[in-house]
């Protein structure tokens, strides 16, 4: 029969581990999408042009890897004596790396909205903020989601990095675990179904989505 | 020439060809007309094996289609079919979608299919565009390459599937004359057409296909002067 | 607030045993995608199948190469393995890890371009002549192709990003590792990073620049 020295409390501790990759996606997102809708109205309202220092910084964020990013910030603000837990450092740079492509799925999404229809709105008096939030939004909120859902999984996934600045989240807790185990595989297989269960549902909800309002088109 | 015996084919539930029988002669020009969903388009495909049929047996110079002993990629090489979407392969030039199957399946040398390629797209109208890719031409211009296309395998026979329909009026007659002037150089021709003028001034013969059953066929003048069946004159008023 | 000096000499000095590291990073990117993209293939033909035992494995890589994390993928190959006794060195860890990212992806990268052709082209081909097989090979592939090879660029770039996450399995060779052994011996994590971080920028700009020009010359339609 299969034995394990796995208990309960292994398990509370990786849960425990789940709650913390979950805290760091949901202020990365949040703080991310958030930097992300700025950015992407920016970048869909003025000429291109205006925005290329943007543009770049916010490419070096999709062109290096996750974790030098966080090893880099991690060093930075202990130079610079900021003081900072690696948990907000984590946050801040994983909402940064969110902003770079929230910012490109706003501007396709606001993009997609064909010039008609908002010349249609404005048109008939709507102003520029009300043609947005009227118009606008409501239509690029279809373009956006599926992609915006699929940049959530991601990050989430992408935030297993932070075990390098030292944060127990979900795949720490688990190597701590196969250190004091030695059942590798089995505490892997653990974290896998954690891993997945918080991302599946989301992910088929996505599907779904864009599935159903495709329909309606 | 082909023998059409009397084939049915279905697909699930539905019932599309119901007891077809058609003789088409070498020469020969015959048009097929009849509403939507009324099976003409899938006589075609089933001619050239494209599609299985449930019963019957089609002939094409005495070579049983869909007998398990016919090599139909060998058939297929004297049966053009020219389709309603024009199915131009968008990664080649007009020049390479006309050579691509003389030389990938018959085996000819790049020069002597090129030669022949040259000489259809001219009679085609397309002398011009040889260099160009599918998506610079227009709609009438790609079924025009299609029909090169299909013409540059010297088939014995043409299948012709609604070739207009899905092109802009405008278009219309480019396409249509390119088909009379095969039909006047004596190619074996079926063409499935919505276009009645065409039907009667070209074919031999046009057949009038209704829910699956051929309901009627005879010489052009018949069918549009003094058609014997109800729904035949039906649906000739309904498209006049 | 500053009192910390920066001393970028020592990071150039440091600079040719860098480039040497980012050299394995590229070795192992292309290893993952080549080998990758064959598994990827037939995954795809797996999914398409009609026979659940071929389908059931199939869907099973590929979901859980696109829904867990890829560094809990190459934890599997270097920590997970040891369960059946099988050590694999950080090198091959870590290649496999991505190996396996890189084919869920690109298994769906496949299926999505063949579905984007329209089996209307197939028949046009099978109605030239051609057998089915010839008909894919001169018609459907070189179309999938195209639609294709910029996603599978991409997925290139995640891999060079990826081999990033070596260091965490005691990977010491690429441009990460090295790095990571630098900062080690003199304590100068910025500095090295941020040349480390130039480095990879470089080399993803230049994957990207290399693959337009490419699908330039060749995608003339």
């Amino acid at each position: 029969m299969f034995e394990t020295d796995f208990t309960f409390n292994d398990l509370l501790f990786m849960l425990q581990g789940a709650g913390v990759t979950l805290a760091i996606t949901f202020f990365a997102v949040t703080g991310g999408t958030l930097m992300g809708l700025a950015f992407g109205v920016l970048r869909a309202s003025v000429r291109p042009w205006m925005t290329l220092p943007l543009v770049f910084v916010l490419d070096v964020f999709r062109s290096v890897p996750l974790l030098i990013q966080l090893i880099l910030a991690n060093a930075f603000q202990a130079i610079a004596g900021f003081g900072m837990s690696p948990f907000v450092t984590s946050c801040i740079v994983l909402a940064l790396y969110t902003s770079a492509y929230c910012t490109e799925i706003v501007r396709g999404a606001i993009d997609a909205v064909p010039t008609v229809t908002r010349r249609a709105a404005r048109s008939l008096g709507l102003t520029w903020g009300q043609d947005m939030t009227q118009i606008v939004f409501p239509m690029a909120l279809r373009v956006a989601l599926p992609s915006w859902i699929g940049l959530t999984l991601g990050v989430m996934k992408d935030s297993a990095l932070v075990l390098w600045l030292g944060i127990f989240e979900l795949l720490k807790s688990s190597q701590v675990l196969i250190t004091r185990l030695q059942e590798p595989m089995f505490i892997l297989l653990i974290a896998g179904g954690i891993y997945f269960m918080l991302s599946f549902p989301i992910a088929r909800l996505g599907g779904h989505l864009e599935r159903g309002w495709k329909e309606n088109d | 020439m082909i023998e059409i015996e009397n084939v049915h084919k279905s697909f699930g539930a539905l019932k599309v060809l119901k007891g077809i029988d058609l003789t088409v002669d070498k020469g020969e020009v015959v048009s097929v007309i009849g509403g939507s969903g009324s099976g003409k388009s899938t006589l075609l495909t089933c001619i050239n094996g494209l599609e299985p049929i449930d019963e019957g047996r089609i002939l094409v110079d005495g070579t049983e289609v869909h007998a398990r002993s016919t090599d139909l990629n060998k058939l297929r090489r004297k049966i053009g079919i020219v389709f309603q979407q024009f199915n131009a392969f968008p990664h080649l030039t007009v020049l390479e979608n006309v050579t691509l199957a003389p030389r990938k399946v018959k085996g000819m040398g790049r020069k002597e299919a090129e030669e022949i390629a040259v000489r259809q797209l001219e009679h085609v109208g397309l002398g011009d565009k040889i260099k160009v890719y599918p998506s610079r031409l227009s709609g009438g211009q790609q079924q025009r390459m299609a029909i090169a296309r299909a013409l540059a395998m010297s088939p014995d026979y043409m299948l012709f599937d609604e070739v207009t329909s899905a092109l802009d009026p405008q278009l219309v007659g480019e396409v249509l004359d390119t088909l009379k002037l095969l039909a006047d150089g004596g190619m074996t021709m079926i063409c499935v057409t919505h276009e009645m003028r065409f039907a009667r001034e070209v074919s031999d013969r046009v057949a009038f296909f209704d829910q699956g059953v051929m309901a009627e066929i005879g010489p052009p003048e018949q069918i549009f002067g003094e058609a014997k069946n109800e729904a035949t004159r039906k649906f000739l008023s309904s498209v006049r | 607030m500053f009192n910390y000096t920066f001393q970028w000499r020592q990071a150039f000095r440091a600079l040719p045993e860098m480039l040497e590291g980012a050299l394995y990073t590229m070795q192992i990117a292309v290893l993952s995608m080549i080998i990758g993209i064959a598994i990827a293939v037939i995954l795809a033909v797996g999914r398409n199948s009609s026979s659940r035992w071929l389908r059931a494995p199939a869907t099973a890589w590929v979901e859980v190469a696109r829904n867990t994390p890829a560094l809990f993928q190459i934890y599997m190959a270097h920590f997970g393995l040891g369960s059946f006794g099988i050590y694999l060195s950080p090198y091959v860890a870590l290649l496999a890890g991505i190996t396996f990212n890189n084919a869920g992806y690109l298994c769906e990268t496949f299926r999505g371009a063949l579905r984007a052709i329209p089996d209307t082209q197939m028949r046009a081909g099978r109605s030239l002549g051609m057998g089915p097989a010839k008909a894919f090979r001169l018609i459907v592939m070189p179309q999938m192709f195209r639609i294709a090879f910029l996603p599978t660029m991409n997925q290139m770039v995640w891999a060079i990003l990826m081999t990033s996450l070596g260091v965490t399995v005691g990977m010491a060779i690429d441009l990460t590792g090295v790095t990571q052994a630098l900062n080690a011996r003199t304590f100068r994590t910025f500095e090295f990073f941020a040349m480390a971080a130039i480095i990879y920028y470089l080399i993803t700009k230049a994957v990207m620049l290399a693959s337009r020009l490419v699908a330039w010359r060749l995608f003339r339609y």
